[in-house]
């Protein structure tokens, strides 16, 4: 309403020639210098943020670059001075979010699947489903990390790279179930109507015709929860630990590269910390990476 | 396409009645899993953290103290760095992602914002970790030898604001604290006001240009008031993500245990201090649970936020 009248009055005020408006008026030179200086500062804001960016990007090319040699990725985590590599810790974080992904996956699938599809017998249930699902996806990660300390790390007496999947696992889900829903959503009524008239039952129709419509979309989703867990260090530190040796076994602590950065960046030890901006660029390289061919991917698929 | 579906055979009859009852409950148990994981992770906080509050009761949360010697624990203190780097972060990031989002919608051609708002949501998914590495290496030198000594000698001398602006340049702290979270939750509330930006109907902007009014007007007084609800609801996302970041405010918040006027001060959050004293305190200790309490408080602090974000974007969605 209020928008309105003052629409109004503004029209009184600004008589409108050629599209652009003219007027001389003081109250008019006010309204463009209001409007110059919004202008300006938008673009201030954008540019400053790209700046944070590209700042962000630099430095961890500049201090991580010179580390990027082969005996980082052959040789494992040693003590200072004994040029050590990354070795285990890149592995280790492909084996955990690799777990996480296969355990949150299938998970985020039938939930998302279970959101779209069944909204006509439970739709109260669903409703708090999706609520209590967008919670979970911006929940502490570090609660997430206590949470799974306390049910697997506790009653099984020890850290494990298993615990650490677990948690992050925790964090796939409810990307994947947001994606999902999202994806199966857009498949068109008729494709399910004709699947169905053809004598297809309910649970066939979802996987082989709507899933399989939507599978571009579902995969996207799954892609970019590995990219978000593979960055994540809190809910590793009090699960899987961290492990300075060789160890593929999920049962035994394991290292990651979040949790070493994160170990090695406060250390007083040179090498040390240029590991850590090695690991850091490596992980960033990764995952903006997954991000830009996900959206590449996309932005194609939409035309 | 689908040979199973194309083929009748004699079996699907029986099949398909099962099939589907077995399929719903598949999916009905993996949606239970979801309950079950907030559920349980509140419940587990809760029955961790049953020592301290049987303990200090109630007044764990006013209290200052945070003393593993004498064994007395509060979590006034990070409670206190929890709130106010969130809320820095806050007022820093509201501004940042309107104007970004104002220039993606109304500014930039098509073209362009696509390509910049690609760049933005990048840094969204720039791990927290680096933020930290960044802002320890980068932000904390620049504050503590340029932006606290002249802030402290300019603004530090006004009267009524001037003790925020007071103190020792550490570069670490509250403000530094924020200003990473800042950086950290732009992209989120951009990304929610240009979606509410874009999903406004054309008409409504073409009709106020036509009646002359410029584009900050437009913005002003046509976008924002449609758009409202979803955009507290954006912040609102964007002040649970910050409450209950962890790793790059580790780096620069300066642990201290410390409740203060000043800006500079270091500080700390509950989400740094768990990450940084939880290995050095025994299960079933003191120190133990009241970690698990300062996390339980973590929990609702965040989650409260997170529900009052859903239920305003949710308003929006199902008016659209």
């Amino acid at each position: 309403m209020a928008g309105r009248e003052n629409a109004a009055a503004v029209a009184t005020s600004a008589p409108c020639a050629s599209g652009r408006w003219q007027g001389d008026s003081l109250s008019d030179m006010r309204r463009r210098m209001v409007d110059r200086v919004a202008t300006g500062l938008c673009w201030l804001a954008t540019i400053l943020v790209l700046l944070m960016l590209f700042s962000i990007l630099f430095v961890l090319v500049r201090n991580g670059l010179g580390g990027l040699r082969w005996v980082t990725f052959v040789h494992v985590t040693l003590p200072p001075g004994q040029g050590g590599g990354l070795a285990n810790a890149i592995v280790g974080s492909l084996i955990q979010t690799g777990l996480a992904v296969l355990i949150g996956a299938p998970v985020g699938l039938l939930v998302g699947i279970y959101l779209a599809e069944f909204t006509a017998t439970d739709g109260r249930f669903i409703n708090l489903v999706r609520f209590i699902s967008d919670l979970l996806l911006s929940a502490p990660s570090i609660l997430v990390g206590l949470f799974i300390y306390m049910i697997v790390v506790v009653p099984t007496g020890h850290f494990s790279g298993m615990a650490g999947a677990l948690a992050l696992s925790m964090l796939v889900v409810p990307v994947v179930v947001r994606t999902t829903e999202d994806m199966l959503r857009l498949v068109p009524l008729s494709m399910r109507e004709a699947a169905i008239a053809l004598g297809a039952p309910r649970w066939r129709v979802i996987l082989f015709v709507c899933l399989r419509a939507a599978r571009d979309g579902v995969a996207t989703g799954i892609l970019l929860a590995l990219a978000r867990v593979s960055g994540e260090t809190a809910p590793l530190l009090f699960t899987s630990l961290g492990n300075m040796n060789w160890s593929v076994s999920p049962a035994a602590p394991m290292a990651s590269l979040p949790v070493t950065i994160y170990q090695y960046a406060g250390a007083a030890y040179e090498d040390w910390t240029a590991l850590a901006w090695t690991g850091a660029l490596l992980i960033t390289a990764g995952i903006l990476m997954i991000n830009i061919t996900v959206r590449l991917g996309l932005g194609r698929n939409r035309k | 396409m689908d040979r199973s579906a194309t083929s009748p055979s004699a079996l699907t009859g029986v099949v398909r009645g099962n099939g589907d009852a077995v399929f719903a409950a598949i999916v009905r148990c993996a949606a239970a899993l979801i309950l079950l994981g907030l559920g349980g992770m509140v419940a587990v906080m809760a029955w961790g953290a049953r020592g301290a509050f049987a303990t200090f009761g109630p007044a764990f949360i006013v209290d200052k103290a945070w003393n593993p010697v004498t064994q007395h624990f509060g979590a006034a203190a990070p409670v206190f760095g929890t709130l106010v780097t969130a809320l820095l972060a806050i007022a820093l990031a509201v501004p940042l992602a309107f104007g970004i989002a104002v220039w993606l919608t109304e500014i930039a051609s098509a073209r362009i914002a696509g390509v910049i708002g690609t760049l933005i949501q990048l840094l969204a998914a720039v791990p927290s970790i680096i933020f930290g590495m960044w802002g320890f290496a980068v932000l904390v030198p620049f504050m503590a030898h340029y932006v606290e000594p002249f802030a402290s000698h300019t603004l530090g001398r006004v009267p009524g604001i001037g003790p925020l602006f007071r103190g020792a340049p550490y570069g670490t702290g509250f403000l530094t604290g924020g200003m990473i979270l800042a950086v950290m939750i732009t992209p989120f509330i951009s990304a929610v006001m240009r979606d509410v930006f874009l999903s406004m109907p054309a008409v409504l902007k073409e009709s106020a240009y036509g009646l002359g009014m410029t584009r900050w007007e437009v913005v002003r007084r046509i976008i924002l008031p449609w758009s409202r609800t979803s955009v507290v609801g954006g912040i609102m996302l964007g002040l649970g993500r910050a409450l209950g970041e962890t790793m790059a405010i580790t780096f620069v918040i300066g642990n201290a245990n410390h409740i203060g006027w000043s800006l500079f001060s270091p500080g700390n959050t509950i989400a740094s201090l768990i990450a940084l004293e939880f290995p050095e305190s025994a299960m079933g200790s003191l120190k133990f649970s009241s970690l698990m309490a300062a996390g339980f408080l973590l929990m609702l602090i965040s989650l409260g936020t997170l529900v009052c974000s859903r239920l305003l974007l949710r308003t929006r969605a199902a008016g659209r």
